[in-house]
């Protein structure tokens, strides 16, 4: 029962995150929620078992592409046009 | 035109879900995943081919390691296209203007980082060494080693970072990394196996066969490694400066 409701909330808050990121306008904002639902995923995996996929998910993931999105968006207009 | 286009995605998110019905019980022993006599073989031959505790490093270094591999080398080339397409998108005459920080790096940021990265970069060799064992490997542990670099980037400039690993090492470095995974392979084809057989390296060290196939995994994913940490710090130095290498964030 317990980690049913973890798996409900994690996937709600999935959603809520993949909504965020999409409508947000400023870039760099998306790219923060998109760590928030990489990390939110790899919290799941590591709930299933999969630990090295969770491992690979945080580091990549969360970790190295937000930095380099947030590289590129330095070089860019920082709000998105729709 | 964005209510047109909300029909075929509820369309397809209502097939989706259609299908997600047909789907196993999640852990189920009948689920195909489960049920296919190649889990079984390796979970009940893993441990005794190689010695390797965490049957998933064994399968992606050693029974699948032709896939992982190539993988590596996808992981260069992307590294090398944004090298190559970011070399010759701003020449000299650019009129994009460079940003310059003129401000000191602060004695917070960089006197904390002084203390994390040692502590990273050793947690880095644990994850690639100690894969065999735990989760990890070559890809998490180059990753977070890469990361490291990125972080003396953030926290002084771009030109510290690249002071201690310019990017024409990178380059050097990424090509070791999968001449390393590539000569093991032709090393244990030379002794008489096929392509990546590391059984066969028992011929020329003195360990067992199993043996072999454990320790040409670390050898394998130290490559993975060298490559992947080389890569991902040359796309933060080239992202970050549109292939300028000075100033950026």
């Amino acid at each position: 029962m317990g980690l049913e409701l973890f798996n409900t909330l994690i996937l709600l808050l999935l959603v809520v995150a993949a909504l965020i990121a999409l409508r947000v306008k400023d870039l760099l904002t998306a790219s923060v929620v998109f760590a928030v639902y990489s990390f939110l995923m790899c919290l799941l995996w590591a709930e299933m078992g999969a630990v090295d996929v969770a491992f690979t998910e945080a580091t990549v993931g969360a970790g190295i592409s937000t930095v380099v999105m947030i590289a590129t968006i330095f070089n860019l207009k920082r709000k998105s046009s729709d | 035109m964005k209510k047109l286009s909300l029909i075929p995605v509820l369309l397809v998110g209502a097939l989706l879900i259609y299908a997600a019905e047909d789907f196993p019980e999640w852990g189920s022993p009948s689920a195909p995943a489960s049920a296919s006599p190649l889990s079984s073989h390796f979970i009940s031959n893993t441990g005794v081919d190689t010695e390797v505790p965490n049957m998933v490093t064994a399968v992606l270094a050693d029974y699948r390691g032709f896939d992982t591999m190539f993988e590596t080398v996808v992981v260069f080339i992307a590294g090398m296209a944004v090298l190559a397409i970011l070399k010759n998108s701003s020449g000299p005459n650019s009129k994009k203007k460079i940003f310059h920080i003129e401000t000191e790096p602060d004695i917070i940021v960089t006197n904390t980082v002084r203390l994390l990265i040692p502590v990273i970069q050793i947690f880095a060799f644990y994850v690639l060494a100690h894969g065999h064992v735990s989760p990890g490997g070559g890809f998490q542990g180059g990753v977070v080693m890469g990361a490291s670099f990125i972080m003396i980037a953030l926290s002084w400039d771009l030109d510290t970072a690249l002071a201690r690993f310019p990017v024409e090492r990178c380059t050097v470095v990424a090509g070791l990394g999968i001449i390393l995974y590539g000569g093991i392979g032709l090393l244990s084809m030379f002794l008489g196996g096929e392509f990546l057989d590391y059984a066969e390296l028992a011929n020329i060290f003195p360990v067992s066969r199993e043996m072999a196939r454990y320790h040409a995994m670390l050898g394998v994913e130290i490559g993975v490694g060298l490559t992947v940490t080389a890569i991902m710090f040359s796309l933060y130095a080239n992202l970050s400066t549109e292939g300028r290498l000075k100033g950026g964030l």
